[in-house]
């Protein structure tokens, strides 16, 4: 099997360009923080199964490439447009995801979001597309 | 009826009411699915994995490509690659197996017709919209679940017209322009939208160099970009003996832009992305000179069979710099059979490159003249970011074949207008 395959020898290389730490460092429940056009680039689905597979409970950032916000909702790790600019590292944060807000707890300051797609929460809510589709057996509009 | 831009008119199509406008959430059929090599385990286990559904009855519509690192240089590679083969057997779909040409070549060459709904795992799916159909990326639990429902869900995207007047100028060509355009857009100007060429330089230019526009769209983060078919589309499938699939589709007068380019084709000259981005670029009058160890002229942006003549005119009796290394690597089976019979092969081999059988090459940077640390590597390809060929202490720079051929004489950056 190629390491692209072997997602957990994969994992140990997670946003090692960004951050060589990263995949030593981070814990269960962590959310990655970061700025624009987060995901750039290609449709790999890998880059946000490994991402989950470290335990990150969700990515906010201040937008997506297209394919890997999809990817990231596709495999039911919430991808969250908010403002991300005051967030500071280990601040303490809370996702409400069905309220549409980020509470970040160190610094006292609520960041509200719009909410997402219908169809985007129905997926997530099931834990992603296949759950979802296997309970429907279809894909319909929510 | 509202008039309608080219991606709500064929999305429209493949909805149940017919219709659709922008903004809107639809469920769509279906005309291709695909994947590859990279992508292709991870999607074989979800359809595995998945009940629903049946890939019954689509077996003429549902193509593996093994196109990613060919001939496999590791034997991890050839068992994924093994793994895509033995499933498309085995299910009855359609291979195109290592050799035979990168996906989005092949696609556009033998598969997507003008009007059809195209989703594949590989970001540069767009690739197939110069032939007027809407065809995007996804990731591979998307694409599983499209497999075996022949449907999909969309967001109808907004459109931003880029209008090209003018005409291109002789040694500026369709990359030139795309690249030019990421200048004006960024990696992330045109998130989620669809991106419509239209203007006389676009009426102008054949399907070749509308691929080549189509297939860069995803740089600037668009969910696709998508070319009216007109005559020269028609020309174009007649030459690979589809003339039967064509079918006349514009946008309609009217129809609702989110915003527009303008660009005057006359003006421009030879673009340059300098690393780390695609959208970092500049004329090629700012970056002449640049001492380059490796030209690698290939992947789905460019080296169809038009490329391979510009760039065999650039190397007709000349060499390559001593002590570059010159990598070609055709786009298909296809083009490297015409470029045999055309007598481009030799040219390309008496000027000293090296040619590799079709596939994605070092674009990839998988296999096919990684460079080494501190090289400066001069590319055809799409995208630049730190490490794409294969080595992070490499540097890359991205411009039109042409611009590729010039330089891999001189050893430095040159305008190929100097040799055309």
């Amino acid at each position: 099997m190629s390491l692209r395959s072997n997602l957990p020898e994969l994992a140990k290389h997670t946003l090692e360009d960004a951050r060589s730490d990263f995949p030593s460092k981070v814990r269960q429940g962590d959310f990655v923080v970061a700025g624009k056009n987060f995901g750039m680039g290609s449709s790999r689905e890998q880059a946000p199964l490994v991402i989950k597979m470290l335990g990150v409970r969700a990515v906010l950032a201040e937008s997506f490439a297209r394919i890997f916000y999809r990817n990231a909702i596709n495999i039911g790790l919430p991808a969250v447009v908010v403002n991300t600019s005051a967030i500071n590292e280990n601040d303490e944060l809370e996702l409400d995801l069905s309220a549409g807000k980020v509470l970040n707890l160190t610094a006292k300051q609520e960041l509200p979001f719009p909410k997402m797609s219908k169809t985007m929460e129905a997926i997530l809510n099931e834990g992603g597309l296949l759950a979802y589709v296997e309970k429907y057996g279809d894909l319909l509009l929510a | 009826m509202p008039q309608k831009t080219l991606a709500e008119k064929i999305i429209g199509s493949h909805t149940a009411k017919g219709e659709v406008s922008a903004g809107e959430v639809v469920i769509v059929k279906v005309d291709y699915t695909f994947s590859h090599d990279a992508a292709g385990p991870l999607l074989i286990n979800q359809v595995q994995k998945l009940k629903a559904g049946s890939l019954e009855g689509f077996e003429d519509r549902t193509i593996f490509f093994i196109d990613h690192a060919v001939p496999s240089p590791t034997k991890e590679l050839s068992n994924d690659q093994a793994t895509v083969r033995n499933y498309s057997m085995n299910n009855g779909l359609i291979l195109s197996d290592a050799g035979n040409g990168i996906c989005h070549q092949v696609m556009a060459e033998d598969y997507t017709s003008p009007g059809d709904l195209v989703v594949g795992t590989d970001s540069h799916t767009c690739t197939s919209g110069g032939l007027c159909a809407f065809a995007t990326g996804m990731g591979a639990t998307d694409i599983a679940v499209a497999m075996k429902l022949r449907k999909t869900w969309l967001r109808v995207p907004e459109s931003l017209k880029i209008d090209v007047g003018g005409i291109l100028p002789n040694g500026v060509f369709a990359k030139d322009l795309i690249l030019k355009t990421l200048s004006m857009l960024g990696t992330d100007g045109a998130t989620y939208k669809s991106l419509e060429f239209e203007g006389s330089a676009i009426d102008n230019l054949d399907v070749y160099g509308r691929l080549t526009l189509t297939n860069m769209a995803v740089e600037a983060g668009a969910k696709t970009g998508i070319i009216a078919s007109d005559e020269r589309t028609q020309q174009y499938l007649k030459e690979f003996d589809r003339a039967e699939k064509y079918r006349e589709i514009r946008a309609d007068d009217g129809a609702l832009y989110e915003s527009e380019i303008s660009i005057n084709a006359n003006d421009l000259e030879p673009q340059i992305a300098l690393p780390s981005s695609p959208d970092n670029v500049k004329p090629i009058s700012d970056v002449k000179g640049i001492h380059v160890n490796e030209v690698f002229i290939g992947s789905c942006t460019n080296t169809r069979i038009e490329d391979m003549r510009t760039v065999a005119q650039i190397f007709k009796n000349r060499q390559k710099a001593k002590s570059l290394k010159l990598v070609v690597t055709p786009s298909s089976q296809k083009v490297y059979l015409r470029c045999i019979k055309e007598g481009i092969l030799e040219t390309l081999l008496s000027a000293g490159a090296m040619v590799t059988p079709a596939g994605c090459g070092v674009c990839f940077g998988a296999l096919g003249g990684i460079p080494a640390d501190n090289d400066v590597i001069f590319s055809s390809s799409n995208r630049n970011f730190p490490g794409r060929t294969g080595n992070p202490k490499a540097q890359t720079y991205l411009g039109s074949p042409a611009t590729a051929a010039a330089t891999a004489i001189t050893g430095e950056v040159t305008d190929p207008r100097e040799f055309l």
